[in-house]
């Protein structure tokens, strides 16, 4: 359909093992213009350095394996494709975790917030026999929320995050607020206490990064803002 | 290293995690995935899960279990097909109890929609059967599980990958893992194992599945003696984007889009006169091939297109907003007012590690079953899907068959000891990672695998026929030699994804082998496995299961009865 063509890529490599400190491996791949970023990438590992590590697997943006900063913003390697990244394409790990081996990331501090903001429904009351009624605008309300892959792109963007590593971060915020504004959900108050907390939702000085990052197009700092305004009100 | 566990359960996509919300609350259970759970395929499902709620007009589980067994071309067995029919209602209660955040009917109900085979009264009229969460009801079903695992604190051991099965006689003992992140190897004790390993479709060219999908627990399972049931099945899903093979959902088509040849004919009303574009897949997929042979492709090659340009912005925004989204970002067109390229595309394997109702494995043609190991899933063979899968069965089968191996498994860990480890456990798992790393050879393994794929798709995909079916098992031969020798650049211990890699490949072999030989012995078309020299099929010969062995001369089959209760074979017309 397209022409071929070449693209150049500077990638920083690491690897614990061998290198003590991080460097640029340079690469040359032949594609077509509408390949992924991804498809480069996996050209490179198979056919010219197998060593090449980074986490990948459904290779169209909806299992998060394979966010990593290209040409300086965060995004999806699978969803970027080259005609939109010009000749020279620079890849580097996720900002703000630390790096275990060239694109691969320590990804367990970033699940570990996932979890302390509860994000499960909860309940107290009986279950009925069938379905829960849920009007479809009540299902509206928290839609955005629930596209979240936590593939990390929007917490390893934050500058706040950065500066503050115990900073739950826009993903954990994101899941808690898909429950919080879940008319079905009955445990609102301790997820906004977890929230509540000097590490939580007030860290975030609304700086937007995280919107721009999101490869699902989830307004994260939205529903941040939602958040922080349920706390202030105690409504939702 | 050494753990012990009352059970293990291999794998982290649907089945695996609704096993393990079964299981952990009963005893000490790990999860071994060799992604972060959240990353499974299940999460890529689209369009819905059938369910005969009835929410929005009359249905009956047993106009399900007609679909599924007419869907099947007859090869399912139906004592399974009417628990997975009945069992889907209440497992679609329970993930709304859980928190599935279903698109709802104005009443406040779960949404249902049509879907390809899915039909009223015995196949007369399409029905709204596919309960859905917009199109990422995969998605929302594996986040779901996840956060139900969360909140039940069961143990993961996430990017562990699978490399060995341990048996003792008529047991399971555990498995043997290595741990990505440091290089070792792990031995799991377990009084029961269950593998959700999911499927092979990475051995095709073109495909809707994830780079993850090798089939491991299949490969594994098979050089441990365990047959494999059914592999010649392997269904292609009409619409993938062409040459990505990014799956574009039937829900597309169920919500009224439909295919057009290169002369903008509606070509499925030739082949499937009542149902149309909603015929099963196996069928839709045929007349692409089809259209394409007769020189009515898109200019004459081989794709078509999806029309969706009727539906309007507003349906393809609130009902179909993620292959929307894949088709404006892959594609760069706009479903909205622009054709979609699509061809078939690899999608799921019917067959797999033989079970029963229970999610047991069974090990021969008398169903003897093999203590303490269970499956479910993709990588399972109920059989459920029979020779082709009903759109939307998938996830039911993950939920009630990933629930029964749990519950089944929970009883039987109460009541059973360990079995014996062998003297060396790990022997195995060692032998075939130190095998690779010191193979000393040349191949590159992408380009084996390159190879694979183009055979595979080329000789044993949508249409097959004995010389080009011989060619591949030749091709195959030559493949699983020059494996031998593959090259490994990474020598290294952590996060050695090389490595990795080049174990999933040699699993991919041997199952195309499985597949191939199947094929090759099948002498008729039934469901997703269609001969050119062949056309019909031949219920008096081979209306039954093949089971596929691994021996030392190769590939030996075997064959074992299909169950039939309500419906008898008919002729299946759409």
């Amino acid at each position: 359909m397209f022409e071929a063509m070449q693209v150049h890529l500077r990638i920083r490599r690491y690897n614990p093992e061998k290198d003590r400190q991080p460097w640029w491996g340079e690469y040359t791949v032949e594609g077509e213009p509408t390949d992924r970023l991804l498809d480069a990438l996996n050209h490179v590992k198979w056919y010219q350095d197998g060593t090449l590590t980074y986490r990948r697997s459904c290779a169209h943006g909806v299992c998060g394996s394979d966010a990593m900063v290209v040409n300086g913003a965060n995004a999806l390697a699978c969803k970027v494709l080259l005609k939109n990244l010009g000749k020279a394409v620079t890849v580097e790990p996720l900002r703000g975790l630390p790096v275990v081996k060239d694109l691969l990331v320590d990804l367990e501090g970033f699940f570990e917030k996932y979890r302390q903001a509860k994000p499960y429904l909860i309940t107290h009351s009986p279950t009925p026999h069938k379905e829960r009624l849920q009007t479809p605008e009540d299902r509206e309300r928290f839609d955005d929320t629930t596209k979240c892959i936590l593939c990390a792109a929007c917490t390893t963007s934050c500058p706040s995050f950065w500066a503050n590593q115990d900073y739950v971060g826009p993903a954990a915020i994101v899941n808690a607020a898909r429950f919080i504004f879940d008319s079905r959900d009955e445990g609102r108050e301790e997820r906004l206490e977890v929230l509540n907390s000097v590490d939580g939702v007030w860290r975030c000085r609304t700086i937007f990064n995280c919107v721009e990052a999101c490869p699902r197009g989830i307004n994260v700092t939205k529903a941040i803002g939602e958040v922080k305004k349920a706390l202030l009100f105690r409504k939702v | 290293m050494y753990q012990k566990y009352d059970a293990v359960i291999v794998g982290g996509g649907g089945a695996g995690l609704m096993a393990a919300l079964h299981l952990s609350p009963h005893g000490d259970v790990a999860v071994i995935s060799k992604l972060y759970p959240i990353r499974s395929h299940t999460g890529a499902a689209q369009g819905g899960i059938g369910a005969a709620l009835g929410n929005l007009e009359e249905d009956h589980w047993e106009w399900h279990m007609f679909d599924t067994v007419k869907g099947s071309d007859y090869l399912a067995d139906q004592d399974a097909v009417e628990i997975l029919c009945r069992e889907a209602i209440e497992t679609v209660y329970d993930l709304e109890h859980w928190g599935l955040p279903f698109s709802r009917t104005p009443e406040g109900r779960i949404a249902q929609r049509r879907f390809g085979g899915h039909a009223r009264e015995f196949g007369k009229a399409p029905v709204q059967r596919s309960c859905y969460a917009a199109d990422r009801t995969g998605h929302m079903i594996l986040q779901t599980l996840y956060q139900q695992c969360i909140k039940n604190e069961v143990h993961f051991y996430n990017e562990f990958h699978l490399l060995d099965l341990l048996v003792e006689g008529d047991r399971v003992a555990g498995v043997v893992a290595l741990c990505l992140a440091t290089g070792e190897i792990h031995t799991f004790h377990a009084k029961a194992v269950l593998f959700a390993t999911g499927g092979c479709g990475r051995m095709f060219r073109v495909t809707s599945n994830a780079l993850a999908l090798t089939g491991d627990g299949m490969a594994v399972a098979l050089r441990r003696g365990i047959p494999l049931e059914d592999m010649e099945f392997f269904q292609f899903h009409p619409t993938g984007i062409y040459k990505l093979g990014i799956l574009l959902s039937e829900a597309a088509r169920g919500e009224g889009g439909v295919l057009r040849n290169g002369k903008s004919e509606r070509f499925m009303e030739r082949y499937a006169s009542t149902l149309k574009d909603l015929a099963s897949r196996d069928v839709v997929s045929r007349a692409i091939y089809r259209e394409v042979q007769a020189g009515r492709g898109i200019n004459g090659k081989n794709y078509v297109h999806l029309d969706l340009t009727h539906l309007g912005r507003e349906v393809l925004d609130t009902k179909l907003p993620d292959i929307t989204d894949f088709v404006r970002t892959y594609m760069g067109i706009e479903p909205a007012i622009e054709l979609i390229p699509i061809q078939p595309t690899a999608h799921y394997a019917m067959g797999g590690i033989p079970t029963d109702i229970d999610a047991r494995v069974v090990i021969d043609e008398k169903n003897t079953p093999l203590h303490g190991f269970y499956a479910a899933g993709e990588c399972a063979c109920v059989s459920v899907h029979g020779a082709n899968r009903l759109g939307t069965n998938s996830l039911v089968d993950i939920l009630v068959f990933g629930r029964r191996g749990g519950r089944h498994a929970a009883q039987f860990m109460g009541e059973n000891d360990w079995a014996p480890l062998p003297p060396n456990p790990q022997e195995r798992a060692r032998a075939l990672v130190a095998g690779l790393i010191s193979s000393g050879g040349r191949e590159r393994a992408a380009k084996i695998r390159d190879e694979l794929q183009d055979e595979m798709m080329e000789k044993a995909g949508v249409f097959r026929e004995a010389p080009g079916l011989a060619a591949a098992r030749e091709k195959l031969r030559e493949l699983r030699q020059r494996y031998a020798s593959v090259r490994i650049d990474d020598r290294g211990h952590q996060y050695n994804t090389e490595l990795l890699e080049v174990i999933e490949l040699g699993g991919l072999i041997e199952l195309a082998e499985t597949l191939v030989e199947g094929a090759l012995a099948r002498q008729e078309s039934r469901g997703g496995h269609a001969r050119e020299d062949f056309p019909k099929r031949d219920d008096a010969k081979w209306l039954k299961h093949t089971l596929a062995y691994q021996t030392a001369n190769g590939i030996e089959l075997g064959y074992k009865p299909v169950t039939i209760t309500k419906f008898q074979p008919m002729e299946r017309k759409y």
